[in-house]
């Protein structure tokens, strides 16, 4: 049986048509959009939260889609063990429902950043990152204006001792540095996962980079990793 | 009936790029005592209830669940009567 996921639409989601397109035609699964105010996942083995500005980002970005009927369902999916991915607008969501510790801020420059960059695979004994080469890293966007990870020391600390951080801003060969950092966030942080290890949020937009007519498909090894762990 | 009018302002302790942008242009304005600028939200509403304790606990649950993110802000609040 073919993996399914559904794919949330927020008011003011736009990389849930992209997310679609990615997991449907380029890595060949059943997809579902799901509405934000219905509360069926309609059996979907994986939840994409996509990216976005749902609701406007009023308030703070995610905190009004956090409270949509769609996302009870979610966070109990997500509590049973059930695996979730939030996409930049969606990792913001995750954090402002507790799925995931910490908070983002205004990007350190104040500026929108749009570009590429390079992704150190932190922990790659994840089922995010399973069939991830062992030596690259991967050149995937970024396409935000608060994607500057903030947490406490103590977050901090428990987010390393018990290897949540997936991914890291760094340089192509991997090298950790401010200079790689396109938004400020502590310790480089790209992605991170729950303790359980089924929830993840980044901020890059792995699905922007699946097809190859547009040149690179390191997104693909993301959802790889996944459909592997599912079957 | 009861007004609320609540503050919302970041941690001390949070980087506050939005102010320091700000300041900048307090600088070119000429304002050169101007200094720790932070900017912070205010929010007013009206809370459909006599009895000023149930009004309370509903703007304290609206300000921790919604309004504030208590990861990085703190908020504050009046009530008064309204009619």
């Amino acid at each position: 049986m073919k993996s399914k996921f559904g794919v949330v639409v927020f008011p003011g989601s736009n990389c849930d048509h992209d997310a679609y397109y990615a997991l449907k035609k380029i890595m060949n699964t059943d997809v579902a959009f799901l509405w934000h105010k219905d509360r069926d996942l309609q059996d979907s083995n994986v939840i994409i939260l996509p990216g976005g500005f749902s609701y406007g980002d009023y308030l703070r970005c995610g905190a009004i889609a956090r409270f949509s009927p769609i996302m009870n369902s979610v966070i109990e999916f997500a509590n049973k063990g059930g695996i979730v991915i939030g996409i930049c607008n969606g990792f913001q969501v995750l954090l402002e429902a507790g799925l995931l510790p910490g908070v983002m801020i205004k990007n350190k420059s104040l500026q929108f950043v749009c570009k590429d960059i390079y992704l150190t695979v932190k922990n790659k004994n994840t089922i995010f990152t399973g069939s991830i080469n062992n030596e690259m890293t991967l050149k995937i966007p970024v396409a935000h204006g608060e994607g500057n990870y903030f947490a406490d020391d103590d977050t901090l600390k428990s987010l390393q001792d018990n290897n949540q951080i997936v991914f890291q801003y760094s340089s192509k060969e991997g090298k950790l540095d401010d200079e790689f950092n396109p938004n400020g966030s502590t310790l480089n942080i790209a992605g991170i996962m729950n303790k359980t290890g089924n929830v993840l949020g980044m901020m890059p937009h792995p699905e922007r980079v699946c097809d190859p007519v547009l040149g690179r498909t390191d997104g693909k090894m993301i959802f790889s990793s996944v459909l592997n762990s599912l079957n | 009936m009861f007004k609320a009018k609540v503050i919302i302002k970041r941690r001390p302790s949070i980087l506050d790029p939005q102010g320091k942008a700000v300041e900048k242009g307090a600088f070119h304005l000429g304002l050169t005592n101007v200094k720790d600028t932070r900017i912070g939200k205010f929010i007013e509403f009206t809370v459909d209830t006599d009895d000023r304790q149930s009004a309370e606990k509903e703007v304290n649950e609206y300000c921790i669940k919604l309004l504030s993110n208590p990861i990085m802000e703190d908020y504050e609040f009046t009530l008064e009567s309204a009619k």
